[in-house]
């Protein structure tokens, strides 16, 4: 007799799981496939846990939020921010869709150099930028950012010393209505601040003014943020026409748009509630043709969009460890992915998804990493079916800041593979060994003999 | 461990089990309902995992130790109590 297939023993109360069973039960299809490649020969082949990007996702979330833009205002560039995800790979997708490259240091600069963009391609923020990144940007005619009046008056000086107008914008922050207001960076517009940095660059003449950047926030949930700051940056650019009879190149609406996560404490699902490409791009393209700008003079809309481009793309798969159950009764999975390298989970409830075919039969439960480490809680609910030990989890919507804020801590990071459009999985990069942190390290002569008794 | 189900314990063949002394309802998976219904023939733990690994494709092992934190479950919904 051919015996059937086993699955865990579960009793769920009907009298306290009436909204997890059927409120939340499409969410928990078990999903075996990604673009046509299968999960489970993924993990065979790769290890787990193992991020999976799907190429064919990417392209369909740019291609997505290029036709909000560009169907609205007719000059739309985006520039693809690097910290989101710098895998070499993710960057050159986004490059061949049109994107140029927004850095926030020189090591992102040095990527972006090397996986082929062109220097006046190249958008350069952030706080920190030594006189030597600020050389080398203006050697390659890279645009500048300007922070704050120290890093100005740096560029002023090293502008002479070169003999070159760097191409600037300055970063403004300022009041969109949204708590708490992002005013570390940059110069302040409700103050006067922004105005005193532009006079500074426009009457030294050392430096090409040609445009005014803005990125008042992550996640953001409210589209109208960015029509209140669209005709801020606007403001400034019609009075810098009006008084120094000067023409502002573009605006760089910075990142942002929030993506189809959904944020801890949540009621309904992100993919409900957050504004859609439409909705940003009706706030931020409708405030700007009617801001008066001239025909010729409209300035191009640069957008810097991160974890919306992205984050629906980048999935992690991953093992049970094991079955617990707690003191208090519920029901625990640990998982060998933690928060090391799911960052984004001490922000998000990240759906989960058996990957082999499930019962309906579904458990609440607590979803643990690997780590020795009281912190390291993937979920605190999630509703999965009875999942054995060595069953496949996937992950989703973490294609966004977990491959570039993740850490080696207790464990290494794991590989990361990308699917192209045809199902062809590729890797782009390898999971870290114990050599590899080990090179990194060398002992002092004293050190390096003992004897244990 | 052995458990004993306590005897008014409704259970359906869909997987409905009604604890008509506390008004709890609760669903329950395939393996569940056998599991329920050898403890309802007084079958021994040992018993019990003998016939599951009998009739399914697990080893003792996985069976046991899921058969505890079941187990556990019933008593604690005060579905069963210990023999
Ligand atoms: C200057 C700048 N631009 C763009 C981004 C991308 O933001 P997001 O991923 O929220 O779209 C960031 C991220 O914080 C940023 O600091």
């Amino acid at each position: 007799m051919e015996k059937k297939r086993y699955e865990r023993p579960v009793i769920a109360s009907l009298n306290a799981g009436i909204t997890n069973k059927f409120g939340t039960r499409n969410l928990n299809e078990p999903i075996s496939h990604i673009d046509g490649a299968s999960i489970k020969e993924i993990t065979e082949q790769y290890g787990s846990p193992v991020f999976i990007l799907s190429e064919r996702k990417i392209r369909q979330l740019y291609r997505d939020a290029y036709r909000a833009f560009s169907t609205r205002y007719p000059k739309v560039q985006f520039a693809w921010s690097y910290k989101t995800n710098y895998l070499n790979a993710v960057c050159n997708v986004f490059h061949q869709e049109g994107s140029w490259a927004e850095v926030v240091s020189i090591f992102e600069y040095e990527k972006a150099l090397a996986n082929g963009v062109e220097g006046r391609h190249i958008l350069f923020n952030g706080p920190e930028k030594t006189e030597s990144d600020l050389r080398k940007a203006i050697e390659h005619e890279s645009l500048i950012h300007i922070d704050h009046f120290d890093e100005l008056y740096l560029l002023l000086e090293i502008s002479e010393s070169l003999k070159k107008r760097p191409r600037v914008a300055i970063r403004v922050n300022m009041d969109t209505g949204i708590y708490p207001m992002w005013d570390r960076f940059g110069f302040n517009y409700e103050s006067g601040q922004a105005w005193d940095a532009i006079n500074k660059i426009i009457l030294t003449n050392k430096l090409d003014l040609v445009g005014l950047h803005c990125h008042i926030g992550t996640f953001m949930l409210s589209a109208n943020a960015y029509a209140v700051a669209a005709s801020k940056l606007a403001d400034l650019a019609l009075g810098i026409k009006l008084h120094h009879k000067q023409n502002i190149e573009y605006l760089d609406l910075g990142g942002g748009f929030a993506s189809k996560n959904t944020l801890k404490g949540s009621f309904l699902p992100g993919a409900d509630t957050i504004p859609s490409f439409d909705d940003y791009a009706e706030a931020i393209c409708g405030t700007l043709l009617n801001a008066g700008f001239t025909r010729e003079n409209l300035p191009m809309l640069i957008l810097e969009t991160g974890r919306a481009l992205v984050d629906e793309a980048g999935f992690l798969a991953s093992s049970v460890v094991a079955n617990k159950r707690l003191s208090d009764g519920r029901k625990a999975l640990v998982l060998d992915a933690g928060v090391n390298i799911l960052f984004t989970s001490f922000w998000y409830e990240h759906k989960m998804t058996p990957v082999e075919p499930a019962s309906h039969h579904t458990e609440a439960s607590v979803v643990y990493g690997p780590l020795c480490m009281n912190i390291d809680v993937v979920r605190e609910s999630v509703t999965l079916p009875p999942l054995r030990k060595n069953d496949l989890v996937l992950i989703h919507t973490v294609g966004a800041y977990n491959m570039t804020q993740w850490m080696q801590f207790i464990a290494m990071r794991p590989a990361v593979v990308m699917i192209d459009p045809e199902g062809k999985t590729h890797l782009l990069r390898r999971a870290e060994k114990t050599d590899d942190l080990n090179a990194m390290e060398s002992m002092p002569e004293h050190l390096q003999s003992f004897s244990l008794a | 461990m052995n458990l004993r189900l306590k005897n008014n314990i409704a259970v359906s063949d869909s997987g409905f089990v009604f604890n008509p002394s506390t008004g709890d309802s609760f669903s329950i998976n395939p393996v569940g309902i056998d599991i329920i219904q050898l403890l309802r023939a007084s079958k021994s733990e040992h018993d019990i995992i003998e016939d599951l690994s009998e009739r399914y494709d697990a080893d003792t092992q996985t069976i046991e130790k899921d058969l505890y934190d079941f187990f556990t479950l019933l008593l604690q919904h005060q579905l069963a109590e210990k023999a």
